[in-house]
């Protein structure tokens, strides 16, 4: 594979953090409301450089942890502001139960997730664990794979948290370290070009003392039910809307986005499927595995939830077995998180890959091209003798 | 008052576009004790009306007082601040 | 800073209701009694965020409101992060488009404020947020079924401080929110109490329109929680400040002022006797207790007379 220039946009080099920054200054937001956490401090005092310089007007509100982070966030959102916010592991944690309050009173926010490892030990690098943690409260959730991806995303997250058929908050993961502090070549917009992209915020219901609402009621057991389940509704028919937009920006710029993404996947008997960066490492192998005559392909996610479920059910037709690989880890889970997502989505099918999971890269550890060509190895096997012996194995431990 | 039934009907947002709407419950009926204003002592000192929890206690134009018993819990606290004792708590019928 | 509409009697006190009856606060509840204020003495438009606690969960229980201006509850420890978030945004949208703008008022409980909610607290004075927090203190955690909290005062008998045969009740001594407020460079901090109405008044008309954070601390009677007969809430309110308990001061641009001299204090035997959660200090085995608490008293009260002396 040759590195290709893609698309509408100026080349410049940037690290994941300065181009997540570079998009929301472009975005003009209004409040962005943050606290310091390793790996995404590049990215929260950027912003900072850009308001005290006058590049970006916008209320940058250092606050003195990240679950005040993330309800300075709600509250701005409410009353009708275009906001910003990152964080990752510890500190996604923190804000946890804010996660669910934001949802539910349908803010817009968008957070960008620099992924990284839970405690303990405490580690700095990256694991999915932020990620998977925010994946039942209700945000739409975008995984980068390059740096181009993280700055494309975040544009596009805001248009579509914004938009009235949809009206939730959007998390932009991209891996701790690996993307938020690799420096990577990217096409960026003009800022007029993200303006017509990107209109000013419109809001809806948001805080007007001319028209008085009450924000974050008490349910009592007779409508908390049915609060629910409007949410669940209204996010699931949320997934067109968000399919459109990507569509759009990719009309817009050159650089296809959709929820899910395949390489050399139309023959292939085995599939790989993985979230984040390594997707690249994947596909470097099964070029070479191709060479090899191994019919192999890979999946990767860019839309996590709404879980793109017929998307996956159609793209994995005819693979006769499927890895799903976690950077992540469930305890006393059947399988870790994605690979029960996936899982559940083709169970009903009456023909489906068989499924294993592979645990890889928590707090850092690297995958390489030999562990990818060992995975494929064993889904060979797993398709040979026609079973799943061990549904979950690890790699790049040293046992 | 739109009673909502179906979670489709519900306002978005789990918001309440109602500003006020508590006063279709009427809390009168928590009441043991009721207060009753004698209107010929009252001095129009609104001590009542400004210490009354709910808000039952109604300022009229001319600072004379009228109680909502629509809302009134029986707390007594009218009574207990009267200056004059122009309010008497008696038991609820 | 404009000069702030003060009054002299309670007949000066607006009419317009912007709260709703109908809510289910308690009978005899010091809580609404503040909120009716706040709307009135507060000009112009305004936003409240309330923390979780009674007043939140009592005033908009789905689908009843009792509120007629635009209201927030987010959780329990973020009142004031909250309300950061919605003066920032306001601010920068007036600024960026032209929307409106509004004074943004923050209510929280006793747990809300000296405890679970301090940090967040805390963040937004020093940020030099504009707004006007309010602290509604019954003295415990009233609506989880009083359990102590920092603000408690010693020797009260709650559920997680019982008053046991072995340890008659809280020990430890009542937290001082005014002296928190101030450490953090605070304006204008005050106590506010229902039994004198038009100091309340004044005190919030006077911290509405500092530009900047205020914060107030209201003495707030509960006949649940403290256990007496529920018309007296307006009587032991002024026994409080008669006491020397609850001394009624304001802390104005660096000028300590005690708005009740109270030059012959009442005993503390006839406040403790009226509440249920004291009346365990009067026993003769809890002499010691008593002393302890009316020490306490006493000193505050000298270094609140020194303060008010110096500045």
């Amino acid at each position: 594979m040759k590195a290709e220039v893609l698309g509408r946009g100026i080349r410049v080099g940037m690290n994941g953090n300065s181009a997540v920054a570079y998009a929301v200054k472009q975005a003009d937001v209004d409040v962005v409301a943050a606290y310091p956490i390793t790996p995404q401090t590049i990215m929260v005092e950027r912003l900072a450089e850009y308001v005290n310089n006058g590049e970006l007007n916008a209320a940058f509100i250092p606050v003195e942890s990240e679950h005040s982070a993330l309800s300075t966030c709600v509250g701005a959102s409410l009353a009708g502001a275009r906001v910003f916010t990152a964080t990752a592991s510890q500190g996604l944690a923190l804000m946890y139960e804010i996660l669910w309050i934001a949802a539910g009173l349908r803010t817009t926010i968008v957070m960008a997730l620099g992924n990284r490892a839970f405690s303990p030990n405490i580690n700095i690098h990256c694991s999915h664990d932020d990620a998977y943690a925010a994946r039942d409260a209700g945000w739409i959730q975008f995984f980068a794979e390059n740096v181009q991806e993280a700055y494309d995303l975040v544009l596009q997250a805001f248009r579509i948290s914004e938009d009235k058929d949809v009206l939730f908050p959007s998390i932009v993961n991209l891996d701790g370290f690996i993307l938020t502090h690799s420096l990577e070549a990217l096409n960026v917009l003009k800022d007029e070009e993200v303006k017509e992209f990107l209109p000013p915020k419109d809001p809806v219901n948001p805080i007007d003392p001319d028209n008085p609402m009450t924000y974050g009621p008490l349910d009592l057991q007779d409508y908390y039910i049915e609060h629910r389940r409007q949410q669940a509704e209204h996010f699931k028919a949320s997934y067109p809307k968000i399919v459109k937009i990507l569509n759009e920006y990719s009309e817009f710029t050159g650089r296809k986005y959709s929820p899910v993404k395949t390489y050399a996947l139309e023959d292939a008997d085995i599939g790989i499927m993985i979230l984040g960066s390594s997707a690249g490492t994947v596909r470097y192998t099964v070029d070479r595995l191709r060479e090899k005559g191994m019919k192999v392909g890979v999946v990767s996610l860019t839309l996590y939830r709404p879980f793109p479920i017929e998307d996956i059910k159609k793209v994995v037709k005819g693979v006769k077995v499927l890895a799903i690989m976690d950077r992540s880890y469930s305890f006393g889970s059947p399988g870790a998180q994605l690979y029960m997502d996936v899982s559940t989505a083709l169970y009903n099918l009456r023909e489906r890959p068989l499924l294993f999971n592979v645990i890889y890269g928590l707090g850092g550890r690297d995958l390489t091209p030999e562990h990818v060509e060992l995975i494929a190895r064993r889904a060979e096997e797993v398709a040979r003798e026609g079973e799943v012996k061990e549904t979950q194995i690890w790699v790049g431990v040293r046992e | 008052m739109a009673k909502w039934r179906s979670w489709k009907e519900l306002p978005i947002a789990n918001i309440l576009p109602t500003p006020g709407s508590s006063a279709e419950y009427k809390t009168g009926s928590w009441r043991a004790l009721k207060p009753i204003l004698y209107k010929d002592k009252c001095i129009r000192c609104l001590l009542c009306w400004v210490s009354c929890p709910e808000p039952a206690i109604d300022r009229l134009e001319d600072d004379y007082v009228e109680i909502d018993y629509d809302y009134c819990k029986g707390c007594g606290i009218c009574a207990n601040v009267c200056p004059v004792k122009a309010i008497e708590m008696v038991m609820e019928e | 800073m404009s000069e702030p509409k003060l009054i002299k009697t309670i007949k000066d006190i607006p009419k317009e209701e912007l709260f709703a009856p109908g809510h289910r606060l308690c009978a005899g509840c010091g809580i609404p009694i503040l909120v009716r204020m706040v709307l009135k003495a507060i000009p112009g438009p305004k936003v409240v965020v309330t923390a979780t606690g009674c007043l939140e969960v009592a005033t908009t229980i789905f689908p009843y409101t009792s509120w007629k201006v635009p209201w927030v509850h987010n959780a329990f420890e973020n009142a004031a992060s909250t309300a950061s978030g919605i003066e920032a945004a306001l601010k920068i949208l007036e600024k960026k488009r032209g929307g409106k703008n509004a004074k943004v008022i923050a209510f929280g409980g006793d747990g809300g404020t000296f405890d679970i909610g301090l940090q967040a607290l805390s963040g937004a004075l020093e940020r030099g947020h504009d707004m006007i927090y309010i602290c509604y203190d019954n003295e415990a955690y009233m609506n989880t079924g009083i359990q102590r909290s920092s603000a408690t005062p010693a020797g009260a008998s709650t559920t997680t401080s019982p008053a046991g045969k072995v340890i008659p009740g809280k020990l430890e001594r009542k937290k001082d929110l005014i002296g928190i407020a101030i450490a953090h460079g605070v304006e204008y901090a005050a106590t506010i109490n229902p039994a004198y109405p038009v100091d309340m008044y004044n005190k919030i008309a006077k911290a509405a329109l500092v530009k900047g954070p205020t914060v107030l601390h209201y003495y707030t009677p509960c006949p649940t929680g403290w256990r007496y007969d529920i018309d007296k809430s307006i009587e032991i309110a002024r026994l409080a400040v008669q006491t020397r308990i609850w001394p009624l001061y304001e802390y104005d641009h660096g000028v300590y002022k005690i708005n009740v001299m109270v030059k012959r204090p009442k005993p503390l035997e006839e406040y403790f006797k009226l509440q249920g959660r004291f009346r365990h200090l009067l026993r003769p085995e809890n002499k010691w207790l008593l002393e302890k608490v009316k020490k306490d008293v006493e000193a505050q009260w000298e270094r609140l007379l020194k303060l008010a002396e110096v500045s």
